[in-house]
């Protein structure tokens, strides 16, 4: 199953007939991971649902390289505030395994192999909602990854996080790129933005500002908003 | 007060001696209603789930509806189930009057309102923690309700046992469908109103301490289940 190459032609997010997004033109292929930076309100959320597919788009068209059902379905999502469901850890990873028909013992051995993963092996009957936030984040990440999506969309997915949660989260993205995930992630941190980008998108305004390589975007900006943006000045 | 006394020892030992015919209503009483609670979580568990997460037209009036049945007056709901069931009513060739199925369905009418107003409330506001993230996962329609309605059974339970109580302490109705037949359709509430009319404080006062003791049992119940919900983070 193919989902890549991905477009995206003229899509726009409306309410009541304001534009908060759009229109964007985008092309996206199958690997490495997309950053997507950009100042408060510049739209990278709506545009991360809108790409997924759980915000409704007001005009243009989203293509996969397969039909948008089967797409959905190896799709995950990681929220900026992570969605515990009130069951204990273990039963958490087990969900979206059910849901795709996995028998229970199977579930079960890839849940504990994911928890061991990131490191929430020894918590597998805790309930999720008690979680730290860090460790809550880690959770949401192994269960969004553990249905092994072929894209992995993240918003600000170490927003809350202190240095250490957010190197060990960066780590299983880096080892899920390598593995063929294709990520793609909005942040705010530009060292984060440095570490993992293979592909920058700078939204502005609701609008891709700047696109390109990440090795470009960061060394050789060409915009001044976008050079603005890269030095942590305000950007207008 | 003498009359009282007397009539709380004889209960008293009516009660630890597990008098025969205190066991039979008390018995029957459980059987009524708890029969008529399963019943009413069956359809009212799934309405509430589907009212809460279906968008439809006459949703508002449904859960409007809901809220006012559950101030319905059973002694009404037993009128309206008795003119049903009636000889010469549409469906008298059941012969069903002044059995305990007609009981069974006037509490099943009295409960089910209160369940699914108790029971979408909590799920609805775990429908808003959850909506982002089932979306995305793309369930079906069924595994969401099933997922909803999982997540909320402590909810659930505090909704049935509400609903148990209701119905157990209920006599109005269960009086006008059911006629308080003695080894038929007696029950501990009309029991109580009849040995009381007839002057027999003992029986009636021992039914009491039964239906005291159930009602006590039930709120503690309801009681443990609200802590635990919070203290379990859930
Ligand atoms: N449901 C909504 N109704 C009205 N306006 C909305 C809605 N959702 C988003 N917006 C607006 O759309 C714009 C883009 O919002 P979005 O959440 O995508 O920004 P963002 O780039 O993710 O910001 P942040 O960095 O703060 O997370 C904002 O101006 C926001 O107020
Ligand atoms: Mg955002």
């Amino acid at each position: 199953m193919q989902l890549f190459p991905m477009t995206a032609k003229g899509i726009e997010s409306r309410r009541r007939g304001q534009v908060l997004v759009g229109p964007i033109d985008l092309t996206l292929d199958g690997t490495g991971a997309c950053v997507v930076v950009g100042p408060n309100g510049a739209g990278k959320t709506t545009l991360l649902r809108l790409l997924h597919g759980t915000a409704r788009l007001s005009a243009g068209q989203i293509n996969w390289a397969c039909p948008t059902d089967e797409a959905r379905h190896h799709q995950g999502f990681v929220f900026q505030r992570p969605v515990m469901l009130r069951r204990t850890v273990l039963q958490n990873l087990i969900y979206p395994l059910r849901l795709r028909g996995v028998p229970l013992a199977q579930a079960r051995d890839r849940a504990r192999d994911w928890a061991a993963r990131v490191g929430l092996a020894d918590m597998l009957d805790r309930a999720a909602p008690v979680l730290s936030g860090g460790e809550q984040q880690k959770l949401a990440l192994a269960r969004a990854l553990i249905s092994e999506p072929k894209v992995l969309f993240l918003d600000e997915p170490c927003a809350a996080l202190d240095g250490r949660a957010t190197r060990e989260i960066e780590e299983i993205l880096t080892h899920a790129k390598s593995t063929g995930t294709r990520l793609i992630l909005s942040t705010h941190d530009m060292g984060q933005a440095r570490r993992l980008a293979d592909q920058v998108l700078f939204l502005l305004g609701g609008r891709i500002h700047e696109s390109g390589p990440a090795e470009t975007f960061f060394n050789r900006p060409e915009t001044p908003q976008a050079r603005a943006f890269l030095r942590g000045d305000i950007v207008e | 007060m003498v009359d009282l006394w007397s009539g709380l020892a004889q209960a008293f030992w009516l009660v630890v001696t597990l008098d025969a015919e205190l066991v039979e209503i008390a018995l029957r009483s459980l059987r009524v209603t708890l029969s008529a609670l399963a019943v009413a979580c069956v359809i009212a568990l799934p309405l509430a789930a589907f009212v809460a997460v279906k968008r439809f037209r006459a949703r508002r009036f449904v859960i409007a509806i809901l809220n006012a049945l559950m101030g319905l007056p059973p002694v009404v709901v037993g009128l309206v189930v008795y003119v049903f069931l009636s000889r010469s009513g549409p469906l008298g060739v059941m012969g069903l009057l002044f059995t305990p199925t007609a009981m069974i369905i006037a509490q099943t009418i009295i409960i089910v309102p209160l369940i699914a107003s108790i029971a979408h409330q909590s799920i609805r506001d775990l429908w808003q923690e959850y909506h982002d993230l089932l979306i995305s996962m793309n369930v079906t329609q069924g595994q969401k309700i099933r997922t909803l309605l999982w997540d909320c059974r402590r909810a659930l339970l505090t909704a049935a046992l509400a609903g148990f109580g209701r119905a157990i302490g209920e006599v109005g109705a269960i009086m006008i469908v059911g006629g308080n037949i003695d080894h038929a359709t007696r029950v501990l509430t009309t029991a109580i109103a009849l040995e009381t009319g007839k002057g027999e404080f003992a029986l009636a006062l021992a039914l009491g301490f039964v239906l005291i003791g159930l009602a006590v049992a039930v709120n503690l119940a309801i009681h443990w289940l609200g802590r635990t919900e919070r203290e379990g983070g859930w």
